[in-house]
């Protein structure tokens, strides 16, 4: 309990991509917390990316951090453009109304 | 060593809470926030454990670049009118259940294969990745993406290029009725089109409009 070891991280990284998911399949709100939640989901495979690099001492782990945080920052551009033309179509973003496609 | 669980312990909790407050919270300015509070409590736990150069990445891009977009599209979008109770309608809380059983299950598979995991140290052969002591994070981490990764790295760049473009093509709006100078239009202009000599008779005048 005292001693932090590889599993705290990992348990850590769990957690938080859990709770990512949670937010996708509960979100009722408008589509942006979606995103979030996608953020989050990255945040955690970054977690255990960068604890695993650590802790077996290979740097192979932070590179492949740095190449998630750009794919990362390009995913929440791309899709904030896409709310934003949405919302100037259509006029809202909630999720329950966004059903065009009848899925 | 208790420091380090102290520390742990506490940025955790700090990123746990936060995260849960993304996604529960009903303002959506406020999710913003507590995507910012959990960044940077991740960002602090990575130099707490050795990623020096990854932690201040995180601090940049997620809380100066990132999440300053998502509050600028909140900002622009109305969504004060959209925030609203957790669970509308009958017919969306169906799968509520059928998403929690999910999410219940991702858990505990992760749970499984953290508990599970044993380390083979023979798998791991590359000499030029490894850590070394005597070199900061920095240092070494720019050793291996300039070399070793420099194909991942241009790719990665180019991405962000395609990202950048599209991101303007889906924004970008021509409106009707705007007057606007075309440095084209200004430049290609000849003398002909733009000056005309006429002879003016005594005591008429010209008519310049038509």
């Amino acid at each position: 309990m005292i001693d932090i070891g590889l599993g705290h991280y990992l348990t850590l990284g769990a957690v938080i991509f859990t709770i990512g998911v949670i937010g996708i399949f509960l979100n009722r709100k408008n589509i942006i917390v979606i995103l979030m939640s996608i953020e989050l989901i990255l945040l955690a495979v970054n977690i255990n990316l960068v604890s695993f690099s650590i802790y077996l001492n290979d740097l192979s782990g932070q590179v492949f951090t740095l190449f998630i945080l750009t794919v990362a920052a390009a995913e929440a551009a791309i899709g904030l453009a896409i709310i934003v033309v949405y919302y100037r179509n259509s006029g809202t973003i909630r999720v329950e109304e966004i059903d065009k496609l009848k899925g | 060593m208790i420091a380090h669980s102290i520390f742990f312990y506490f940025f955790s909790v700090v990123a746990i809470v936060s995260a849960v407050m993304v996604t529960a919270s009903k303002n959506t300015v406020h999710s913003v926030f507590f995507l910012i509070l959990d960044f940077i409590s991740i960002s602090c736990l990575f130099i707490m454990i050795g990623a020096e150069f990854l932690g201040m990445i995180m601090l940049i891009v997620y809380v100066g670049a990132v999440a300053v977009l998502f509050l600028f599209v909140v900002m622009m979008l109305n969504v004060a009118q959209q925030k609203n109770q957790w669970f509308l309608s009958k017919s969306s809380s169906r799968h509520i259940p059928i998403g929690l059983i999910i999410s219940a299950i991702i858990f505990f598979e992760l749970i499984i294969v953290v508990g599970g995991w044993k380390y083979k140290p023979e798998l791991l052969n590359k000499e030029n990745t490894l850590i070394m002591k005597d070199v900061t994070n920095t240092h070494s981490l720019g050793q291996v993406l300039y070399t070793d990764y420099i194909h991942i790295f241009q790719i990665s760049g180019m991405i962000l290029l395609i990202a950048m473009i599209g991101a303007i093509v889906l924004t970008y709006r021509q409106r009707e009725g705007v007057k606007k100078q075309s440095y084209l239009k200004q430049i290609s202009r000849e003398r002909s089109e733009g000056v005309e000599v006429l002879d003016v008779a005594s005591n008429k005048g010209v008519k310049i409009d038509d």
